[in-house]
């Protein structure tokens, strides 16, 4: 094992080892995918894996930690600190093409680019949400709040069939 | 005046009001988990309830950090009296009827957008970063209870009696959200706190604006007896932290 761990010691290695670390809530995006691991440092023996939190009250957050640094312990890097960042704040905008393509075809509508006036408490909110189950453009926002901190409730007209969506933030 | 020791307790006790507003708030909302009036709501609720507890413990983290005694945001949470609470009273009100809930969350909500609006532009780097994550937070809590609040005022007789009742109930507390002490003065001056007295006018606007729209009308100003932000209560808040901080205090250092 220790010559194996000898060569995934650099950031880039660690990165990609991390890159097999899947959400807990949403297992076909990875905690790299989701953009909630920033970054990787070696200093001295230590691994530092700096992390932000999708939402300030995210529950599955501690449960990323945990799986990060289980994952690292199991090719044997024993030294690993979590750092925490909240800024910049994280924004759905990081997620890559690949990725919303895993949500949508998990059944999760994927997030839009984010829209000024989505920061504008007073507008309502006027995003188009394609049904990641039928495509139909004709749905209809439930609650903005859904089964997690960073889903909303969608109902698809077309297919009569209730959806989430990954929402833009 | 003006020496370090002052400057750390100032935003020490700043960052309690800011951390302590949303901890109260938030385990009062999650007292309506399993218990929403529609599973939506219902999982609103819990969901705004998470969002708050969460930007409480960055706040008190931070608060800790600045006192520098080794506090943590879970000490900080769990091993104070509510002499040493710095919530707005009106945060600890119970939840009452749904109404109820929501015009507090409402003029909760305003206040807080706006905060976070000003303080995104702290010369506290720590602050600043918390506000700018928090912001975004707080726009969709702001755009959720205001469209309930016009959904509600201007629905049917009986939602808009109820919500009626709550906006008279709740005015009285609203008073003391602005009054700003030494701390608030100080920390203004110096580009860290948010000015209340620029965030009342935000906050009225927008109020008057939606009461109006909802078909409400504006109660008098009459307010109640401030005194929360030095630590003065209403019986409601001895209830909540019993509750809340049972666990940590008959089992401390339990974990998961």
């Amino acid at each position: 094992m220790t010559t194996s761990t000898s060569m995934r010691l650099s950031p880039e290695g660690i990165l990609e080892l991390l890159n097999e670390v899947q959400d807990p809530e949403i297992p076909v995006i990875s905690v790299v995918e989701l953009g909630v691991v920033r970054k990787v440092e070696i200093e001295a023996d230590q691994i530092i894996v700096t992390m932000t939190p999708t939402y300030s009250g995210c529950p599955a957050m501690r449960v990323m930690e945990q799986d990060v640094v289980a994952k690292l312990l199991e090719h044997g890097m024993t030294n690993v600190r979590i750092q925490t960042v909240l800024s910049p704040p994280w924004t759905t905008d990081w997620l890559s093409d690949e990725a919303r393509e895993k949500l949508r075809k998990y059944g999760i509508a994927p997030p839009g680019k984010v829209p000024k006036a989505h920061l504008d408490p007073f507008r309502k909110k006027s995003e188009i949400v394609a049904c990641p189950l039928c495509e139909s453009t004709d749905t209809k926002l439930t609650s903005e709040f859904g089964s997690t901190a960073c889903k909303a409730f969608y109902h698809c007209n077309a297919c009569s069939q209730p959806f989430e969506q990954f929402k833009c933030i | 005046m003006g020496s370090a020791k002052q400057h750390d307790n100032d935003l020490f006790e700043y960052l309690l009001r800011l951390g302590d507003d949303r901890l109260i708030l938030g385990h009062r909302l999650s007292e309506w988990c399993g218990h929403g009036p529609m599973l939506e709501e219902d999982i609103a609720l819990s969901n705004i309830a998470l969002d708050n507890v969460g930007q409480a413990i960055s706040l008190l983290q931070l608060a800790g950090e600045i006192e520098g005694k080794g506090r943590s945001e879970d000490d900080l949470a769990y091993f104070r009296e509510t002499i040493d609470y710095r919530n707005l009273m009106l945060l600890e009100q119970p939840n009452g009827d749904f109404a109820h809930t929501l015009v507090r969350q409402f003029f909760f909500d305003v206040y807080s957008y706006y905060t976070y609006l000003a303080l995104e532009k702290s010369l506290h780097e720590g602050l600043g970063a918390i506000a700018v994550k928090s912001l975004r937070e707080a726009t969709y809590h702001l755009r959720h209870s205001r469209e309930w609040i016009l959904r509600l005022g201007d629905g049917t007789e009986e939602s808009h009696r109820r919500t009626q009742v709550a906006v008279n109930h709740l005015w009285p507390f609203t008073g003391e959200m602005f009054e700003a002490d030494e701390i608030d003065e100080r920390l203004t001056a110096q580009g860290i706190a948010a000015d209340l007295k620029k965030i009342q006018l935000d906050w009225r606007k927008v109020v008057n604006e939606t009461l109006a729209e909802a078909t409400l009308e504006k109660p008098e100003d009459r307010f109640l007896p401030g005194g929360s932000r030095q630590g003065k209560h209403t019986e409601h808040l001895g209830f909540i932290l019993s509750e809340m901080q049972i666990l940590p205090r008959s089992y401390p250092d339990a974990g998961w």
